[in-house]
């Protein structure tokens, strides 16, 4: 069946936060499942959710450290945007979506990838956190707001999550 | 013409979905594709699906908590 115009789903993943990122990640391998062309746009605090977790060797300013430090490393490291008490209510809900055999979010990615959506990092909100092209996960774009804005034209869906 | 079975039980949205997708894909245009699947949401998704992509829902049956399609791969 011929693609029809306008087919395109974009999604802007602002939050860091565990159960909206895997919101993000339902709706794009869903879409890319459809058949559907998925571009994801991270951006600010969206951004965590594509770092690597472990260690990476880089040199930067203090202040850049030390913002590293604060912010969480990866999906396995993500807190929940309500409930996390300090982390544990995101142990809980990982231990609870393990049980009921919910994809966790280090898998959706992976599906995401898999199933071709395309991620693009934004740049101005990596320098301003500090955050490197090595930090963060392989296989991605780095662009701006007009490499969005030129996607987000083309697509009937478009999401800020 | 086969037919092939995808097996989706126990697979939470959209585990289901990402599963027929991919077999979908590696199949033949009249392939069969059967599916079973326990998360109840997938009847009405298999049927945006089917419709979205241009496959054919032939049949959805459901007995102790299994969902059971069949679809015809199309294109």
């Amino acid at each position: 069946m011929a693609r029809q115009e306008n087919d395109g789903k974009s999604i802007i993943v602002f939050s860091g936060d565990l159960d909206k990122a895997m919101a993000a990640f339902i709706i794009a391998t869903g879409a890319a499942a459809m058949g559907s062309e998925v571009t994801m746009f991270f951006t600010f605090w969206g951004l965590n959710v594509l770092r690597k977790s472990g260690p990476v060797a880089v040199s930067k300013p203090l202040l850049d450290r030390v913002f590293g430090w604060m912010m969480p490393k990866g999906p396995d490291r993500l807190g929940l945007s309500k409930m996390n008490m300090g982390g544990a209510g995101a142990g809980m809900m990982r231990f609870i979506m393990r049980k009921k055999n919910v994809m966790p979010l280090r898998k959706l990615i992976d599906e995401a990838r898999d199933l071709g959506v395309r991620m693009i990092a934004c740049t101005m909100s990596m320098d301003v956190m500090g955050l490197k092209q090595e930090e963060l996960i392989d296989g991605l774009e780095f662009a701006g707001v007009a490499s969005y804005l030129e996607t987000a034209e083309k697509c009937g869906v478009n999401l800020f999550i | 013409m086969a037919e092939r079975y995808v097996n989706c039980k126990g697979l939470q949205c959209p585990g289901p979905l990402v599963q027929v997708a991919r077999e979908a894909r590696g199949a033949a245009t009249g392939d069969i594709l059967v599916v079973e699947a326990t998360d109840i949401g997938f009847k009405k998704d298999v049927a945006a699906w089917a419709g979205k992509t241009g496959n054919e829902l032939l049949t959805l049956e459901e007995a102790d908590g299994v969902i059971t399609v069949r679809i015809r791969v199309s294109r």
